[in-house]
């Protein structure tokens, strides 16, 4: 191939033009300047390309080359993605930071996986077999609980001339050749995939299992699906990054992908930090083991924060390949916008709503679609999904806005974070009445199979109290909470402690911060009872100010601090106790 | 011949901040630019945009009196930088880097980029050491730590000036004696203004160990854009090269991002949100970043930014914006001044994010969550009913409801409400949080753990 070397004529914050760049195709990735940064080709007039540069281009000057490397942006897909953490351009920090120092320089070119480490490969396929994109060639046991099944890479097939043997090898080793055609082709352990390009799945299913994050809001109310997608929309201080987080924790996928795209350094630093330490509840085995982190924090070039998206949802797909469970979150998909809405704006293009540019909504589209629960690609038949959660930080927490509308016309779940309820540190600050799931129907079968029959009901009735007590609410605010009947005063309590001792849950209580599918489901039926045992007793005289001093009223309100070991035995007296001290209650006002 | 020595008198046009050279070769982008005027006045300019033979240059000490034909340009061949030295503390610098006290200007021992690099988020340490400020809606609720940037949200006519000198007064570390300083880094407040801060330094022997960057409100409007970098450049310096504690003072961000639009409009941008430029999040995550922690270093960078709401409206793009990158806020209420309450902070839209790594056994005391969450939550009840009470009166309500009522007045009064000297420890400000709790029933603090009801609780405490 012919080289392609231009040179800069122009620069403007982090886009640059240069000339001479005939030849070059869109997306194609360049060095720019003496200090080889990175940057992508995102327009092309004539033989000048205007490139956007993923470094910072202080001091670049005019005149200085511009080489195409003639490849689209890619990652290097292999084992030793787990329990990294990257930037948007799959550059390892940690690798960056043994090279440069605490402060990320510019120009920095590292492997994004480890060339000198070696890993032990158990080879499945044999000599002799003929193989398609997908098919597994071996494993590699990645990470304690995580096999890194060795791919055939989509574009290739063939027979298997030879495979090595059992052992340990660099992943750059030749473990495989392919004949095609009678062309060989030889295949290591890494495999390279354009970011921007969805990676091939034979076809998508429905998804039908919900992902169980531990989250009582989430899971009983606005569950999502294995395979599904949601959004976060909320203002700051609503908790969006600590949802994430839970959600990272523990959320019941395989493996994890968590993008922090343009937020802050200190939270990358807590996931750090806090990973290796925390357990997951499925395995037992530290969350770093399943974690894959992209890290391009606000201060950090701004057309990596493009990149970074992509880069986090490729490696996703390339799990999800290998027959895994996979979530993604992305935090926060504004500031991803916010790039583009950046770039659009130095490239001078026609904007669209607020500045942002028109393709906004297809760019959006296209990034949520790459979810999905899906046949695998290869001639084995397997199953991977990729959940996709993403944070939107609409200005001034109005949604309004072109990223949250266009985000909600794609996504089948929206938890709406509420700033009302931020303020009284009712968290997660999920508002109950505008969020929404729309894979309600498909999940309600798992819950009712596995969990309890009546799983439906109890959750719409819970929603329907809460309902009910919004509409009493506006009355309350007119005439005071003693100028309701007593009934509808009972139903006030059981939606409070619906309310607050349900729908809250605190991320940083050791126990409460998760809480297992069976525990949610006990304590919705415990309070749905206390509901009804309460609207009964008001029937019978009891005055309702007596019932809410009852002793089993505490008892019900720390339900979620109960550790998950023993609350069976203990929400079973509790319930006993309710019943014995109700009875007492309305036995008194007979006499 | 380098271009260091080339006098270039192709200006082909002034644009309000905006001056525009042709004829040029080897100009590079950001790099700084020194204006000679016809009468010989020397300003300081950087490059904006760059093309072969041409340069957008923003003028800091503003265009007037440039033109066409006599004025002349140099590029000196480097971005912005910034001489640092330990001998900064103690003294004054404008808005380009030059002492304005009457001492002699410092030999510096390095000079930086004052863009400063992005942090590596590997590198960063967790930010968890409590930093006591005395003020009890800090301390008790919106905890600050050491390493993080918690900005205050104020309006016009707001003393917030006198709370951020109060902070700068009172904040220590609980048990340590370490070196201490303050970077002030003033752009576009007025000449009283920052006379009280001066005064305020001088009176408590804090001025020592103060840098002050000064950009007063009748100083270049543009010299505010790196007026920012270049006194984070010089924390950086102090923190994680001599190992101090470093407590940063931005005030008035709100000027900052005028200077921000200012730049943009007279380049034509496509502007976003109110005609702030769309990447104005990008550019005060650019300054606000620079706070933190990094491993293995003894020294820190807290941020306290302040800005004015404009029209008190928090939704608007600037504290929108900030409350976007930076760990939380600290909000101003007019309502709570006027009713003579001071801090007027309004308790209720605060917000500390690294506030639960700080606090607890060990740091503050082990029922602090606990007693910082039943605050927020007894005073939003109370606040509430308020509003009840405007309309049914106070008659009306439950004997519940009027404990709650009576909790939210004394929560003003006694906790929020402090002397503009007074130094509360974290166990006043505790003490003071039990007994205000000890108006409600025991059994309504449910979110305070029942160990520490009994341990800490006034009225159970005496009963026992």
């Amino acid at each position: 191939m012919p080289k392609i070397k231009g040179k800069i004529v122009r620069i403007s914050g982090p886009v640059i033009e240069a000339d001479n760049m005939h030849g070059s195709k869109m997306y194609d990735v360049v060095r720019v300047g003496t200090e080889n940064l990175i940057g992508e080709i995102i327009r092309l007039n004539k033989d000048v390309a205007t490139i956007q540069v993923y470094e910072d281009t202080n001091g670049l000057k005019p005149g200085e080359p511009v080489l195409s490397t003639q490849e689209p942006l890619s990652v290097e897909l292999g084992p030793g993605l787990i329990a990294n953490i990257y930037d948007g351009i799959q550059r390892p920090l940690p690798t960056i930071r043994k090279e440069t120092g605490d402060f990320i320089a510019r120009g920095v070119e590292s492997d994004a996986l480890d060339r000198k480490k070696k890993w032990h490969f158990k080879p499945i396929a044999k000599k002799g077999a003929t193989v398609i994109g997908g098919d597994i060639l071996g494993e590699v046991q990645e990470t304690s609980h995580i096999i890194h099944r060795i791919m055939v890479p989509p574009q290739h097939q063939g027979t298997i001339e030879s495979i090595v043997k059992e052992g340990d090898y660099t992943i750059d080793t030749e473990i495989v050749v392919l004949n095609h055609n009678d062309k060989t082709h030889a295949l290591t352990m890494i495999q390279r995939w354009p970011v921007r390009k969805p990676r091939p799945v034979k076809n998508k299913n429905d998804p039908s299992q919900p992902l169980i994050t531990g989250q009582r809001v989430v899971d009983t109310f606005f569950p999502v699906a294995k395979g599904g997608t949601a959004a976060i929309p909320g203002g700051f201080g609503t908790g969006k990054t600590v949802m994430l987080h839970q959600l990272a924790k523990w959320s019941d996928a395989q493996i994890v992908i968590y993008v922090g795209c343009g937020e802050r350094g200190n939270e990358m630093t807590d996931v750090l930090q806090e990973f290796p330490k925390l357990e997951d509840p499925a395995t037992g085995e530290p969350l770093i083991n399943r974690t894959v982190l992209i890290a391009n924090t606000s201060n950090m070039p701004v057309a990596a924060r493009d990149a970074s998206v992509y880069t986090g949802i490729t490696i996703a797909e390339y799990y999800r390949d290998m027959g895994y469970d996979v979530a993604l979150m992305a935090d926060s998909t504004s500031r991803w916008a916010e790039a583009m809405r950046e770039i659009s704006g130095r490239l001078e293009e026609m904007p669209g709503e607020e500045g942002y540019p028109a393709y906004l909504a297809s760019r959006l589209a296209e990034f949520y679609e790459r979810a999905g629960r899906v046949n695998t690609i290869g001639s084995q038949k397997r199953e991977g999904s990729v959940s996709v959660m993403g944070a939107v930080s609409p200005p001034g927490g109005d949604f309004s806005e072109p990223v949250a509308q266009n985000t909600l016309r794609i996504v089948k779940v929206f938890w709406a974070l509420d700033a009302d309820l931020a303020d009284r540190r009712h968290f997660p600050s999920i508002n109950w009445l505008k969020s929404y799931s729309l894979y309600l129907s498909e999940v309600s079968k798992w819950w009712g199979d596995t969990i309890g029959k009546d799983w439906l009901k109890l959750r719409n009735n819970a929603m329907a109290l809460l309902q009910k007590e919004s509409e009493l609410q506006e009355i309350v605010k007119l005439v005071g909470p003693d100028a309701l009947p007593a009934r509808e005063r009972a139903l006030l309590e059981s939606a409070k402690m619906i309310r607050e001792n349900y729908l809250q849950q605190s991320a940083f209580h050791e126990i409460d911060t998760y809480c297992p599918e069976k525990k949610q489901y006990e304590m919705l039926r415990l309070m749905l009872k206390f509901s009804q045992l309460i609207e009964d007793a008001v029937s019978k005289q009891v005055h309702i100010d007596d019932l809410i001093i009852m002793k089993t009223y505490e008892g019900l309100a720390r339900m979620g601090k109960v550790p998950n070991e023993d609350y069976p035995k203990h929400f079973k007296q509790l319930e006993h106790d309710l019943e014995k001290e109700i009875q007492a209650l309305i036995k008194e006002r007979v006499k | 011949m380098s271009n260091k020595d080339i006098e270039y008198t192709t200006v082909i046009g002034v644009e309000g901040p905006l001056m525009i050279v042709d004829g040029i070769k080897d100009v590079a982008y950001n790099e700084v630019v020194k204006i000679r005027l016809a009468d010989g006045e020397e300003r300081t300019g950087q490059v904006l945009e760059a093309f072969e033979h041409k340069a957008i240059i923003q003028v800091f000490e503003g265009t007037r009196g440039l033109d066409t034909k006599l004025t002349s340009a140099r590029f000196i061949g480097e971005t912005m930088k910034l001489g640092v030295s330990k001998d900064m503390v103690g003294r004054i610098f404008d808005g380009t880097g030059n002492p304005l006290d009457d001492a002699p200007p410092i030999i510096p021992e390095e000079r930086r980029d004052i863009n400063g690099e992005p942090i590596n988020p590997c590198a960063r340490e967790y930010p968890r050491e409590f930093i006591q400020t005395g003020i009890s809606t800090i301390d008790g609720l919106n905890t600050l730590v050491r390493g993080q940037k918690l900005p205050i949200f104020s309006g016009a006519g707001l003393p917030h000036n006198e709370l951020a000198a109060q902070i700068a007064r009172q904040a220590k570390v609980l048990g340590k004696q370490e070196a201490f300083a303050v970077v002030f880094c003033a752009m576009g407040i007025t000449n009283e203004e920052a006379n009280l801060f001066i005064k305020d330094f001088e009176n408590t022997g804090a001025l020592e160990r103060t840098v002050m960057f000064l950009n007063l409100a009748d100083d270049p409007t543009i010299e505010r854009i790196i007026l920012p970098r270049m006194a984070l450049t010089c924390a950086e310096y102090l923190a994680f090269d001599l190992n101090m504690q470093v407590l940063v003072i931005l005030t008035d961000m709100t000027n900052y991002a005028e200077a921000l639009r200012e730049i943009a409009a007279a380049r034509e941008e496509v502007p976003g949100r109110r005609g702030y430029p769309g990447y104005m999040y990008t550019d005060l995550a650019s300054l606000y970043e620079r706070a933190g922690r990094i491993k293995d270093k003894k020294g820190s960078i807290t941020q306290i930014p302040m800005l004015t709401m404009p029209d008190d409206d928090i939704t608007h793009p600037i504290p929108d914006l900030t409350g976007y990158i930076t760990e939380g806020q600290i909000v101003l209420e007019r309502g709570l001044n006027k009713k003579n309450i001071y801090p007027p902070i309004a308790v209720l839209p605060c917000l500390s994010r690294l506030m639960d790594r700080g606090i607890g056994e060990g740091r503050t005391r082990g029922d602090h969550a606990g007693v910082s969450n039943q605050l927020y939550a007894a005073y939003a009840e109370g606040n509430d009913l308020r509003d009840l009470v405007a309309i049914v009166g106070e008659d009306a309500l439950s004997e519940r409801d009027r404990k709650f009522l009576e909790f939210a007045d004394a929560f003003e009064q006694r906790f929020v409400t402090q002397d503009n000297h007074e130094d509360r420890s974290i166990i006043q400000t505790l003490t003071i949080a039990w007994e205000l709790l000890s108006i409600l029933p025991p059994a309504e603090l449910k979110k305070i753990d029942e160990n520490y009801i009994r341990m800490y609780h006034p009225k159970l405490n005496s009963e026992t």
